[in-house]
């Protein structure tokens, strides 16, 4: 049976992982290299790595650090921020990465996630929305929550999938960094409008939480960056926990 | 030396990177006629399966004639798939033809693969299926062979694809996303699997450290040996 995954995020800025509550205030939490090495022996399934100030400061992942962590672990592992254009792209899987996140730059040109997939294969394309309720709908943001775009996650879900999108990573900007678990009323409609694997983020605080969105939430797999970086809740308890309430995971 | 063949599909990154991490001396043949030196030769692949007309005939007569000469052939991915007659991903593309059948579409499986009762026991995916199958998932060995060597039924390896080989005599691995389909194959030197062994933690670089092993002995093994 195909397991529930489960992602840790490093956000990184400088070549050092940091994570923010709601992307600001953000607080230094290490070496992203030593952070990989110690997830891979937890049994953490896929690492992203998330320039979270790249695309506001105009610049790319550095490849210093994708080499850095590919180096130390024989998982998948996707690269975000700051990917624009295919040389991006092409640099961060250069330097080790499977798959690339797009963020702002698909909203902005839609056209490069269909360039990408044509290029790599759907499989290394993620597009990765952002977004915050907003009365009835979930309103998608662009450059690290800061711009409103006035677009319904859902129907961009969409339109990401129909040009070559190979899973979706969806974030609650409400939730993110609160620790009060995850949006899983809009993960699962996200999740059962689209065909692709799609990637729930932000809020995870206990345990329970990753039960939920894998539930009622149909996530397909839970990221999660603070959770696990300040050594609060080890990633082998957390599948132990899953396994015991019925969930597939790899352990 | 292990020939890692570069025909355009994909990154290589990750697999040159395992196979050296198991101590693999690599090299990528920049043309057909260089293969003779190989020890081993490793198609990889992702993406469409139309991306293997790449290989072109003097690549197939310089792989099939390495084969005939006892040289180990493994393919990852779609390079397992090409092993295959075709896939309805790409009707009219030939694959090497090594195994029979032809590779079908996860998400409207019309599966001519014998029913395997051991693969299909616990199945419990929702339906409609999400295609492509991306994740971990559980393998079992329905017969021993030299390539899933010391790897335990239920082991979980890594997937990302939308189209799988049926289950044969040759499958030396099955797995199961809403049909069994083939997660490895073996049959003399040629071998190939449909999940990347050099994204699956440990395992994989086990099974990546029985086929170089295979090859002749260019493979350390320090890390695999470690499972």
């Amino acid at each position: 049976m195909l397991s529930k995954r489960i992602i840790a995020c490093l956000d990184v800025r400088d070549g050092k992982v940091v994570k923010g509550v709601n992307f600001e205030g953000l607080r230094d939490a290490g070496d992203p290299a030593a952070l990989a090495r110690r997830y891979n022996v937890e049994g953490i399934d896929e690492v992203v790595i998330l320039d979270v100030t790249a695309t506001i400061e105009s610049r790319q992942a550095r490849a210093h650090t994708i080499a850095a962590v590919a180096k130390e672990i024989f998982l998948p592992l996707t690269v975000g921020g700051g990917i624009r254009t295919e040389a991006d792209a092409a640099a961060a899987i250069d330097a080790g990465a499977d798959k690339v996140s797009l963020n702002s730059a698909a909203l902005a040109d839609p056209n490069l996630i269909t360039t990408l997939a044509k290029r790599y294969g759907s499989q290394a394309v993620i597009v990765a929305i952002d977004a915050k309720r907003s009365r009835s709908r979930f309103e998608v943001y662009a450059r690290s929550g800061q711009a409103a775009t006035s677009r319904d996650a859902v129907e961009w879900a969409r339109e990401a999938t129909s040009r070559g999108a190979g899973e979706i990573l969806l974030t609650s900007i409400d939730r993110d960094g609160t620790k009060a678990g995850f949006d899983c009323e809009m993960t699962a409609a996200v999740s059962d409008a689209v065909n692709i694997p799609v990637i729930a983020s932000g809020g995870a605080g206990t345990f329970e939480h990753f039960a939920e969105v894998f539930g009622p939430g149909h996530a397909d797999a839970a990221l999660a960056a603070s959770i696990f970086h300040f050594n609060e809740k080890s990633v082998s308890a957390l599948k132990q926990h899953l396994a015991a309430v019925g969930i597939p995971v790899r352990l | 030396m292990i020939a890692l063949v570069d025909y355009g599909a994909g990154n290589l990154t990750s697999v040159r990177k395992a196979l050296s991490a198991i101590g693999a001396d690599v090299w990528t043949p920049s043309v057909a006629g260089e293969l003779g030196r190989a020890h081993g030769i490793i198609v990889p692949g992702v993406g469409h399966f139309d991306s293997t007309k790449a290989l072109t005939d003097d690549w197939r007569t310089a792989i099939k004639t390495m084969v005939e000469d006892g040289v180990p052939l493994l393919g990852i991915c779609v390079g397992l798939q090409w092993l295959f007659e075709g896939s309805e991903e790409a009707p009219g593309t030939p694959g090497l033809c090594v195994f029979e059948g032809t590779c079908f579409n996860l998400g409207t499986p019309s599966p001519k693969p014998p029913t395997s009762a051991k693969a299909t026991v616990g199945r419990q995916v929702p339906s409609p299926l999400k295609v492509p199958h991306v994740g971990w998932n559980s393998i079992i060995a329905p017969r021993s062979t030299r390539l899933m060597s010391g790897v335990n039924d239920g082991s979980q390896v890594y997937f990302t694809h939308s189209y799988a080989a049926p289950v044969t005599e040759d499958a030396a691995a099955i797995s199961e996303y809403g049909v069994p389909f083939s997660a490895a194959v073996e049959r003399g030197n040629v071998s190939g699997v449909q999940f990347h062994p050099e994204k699956s933690g440990d395992v994989g670089l086990h099974i990546l450290s029985n086929w170089t092993r295979w090859c002749g002995g260019s493979s350390g093994g320090a890390r695999a040996d470690a499972l």
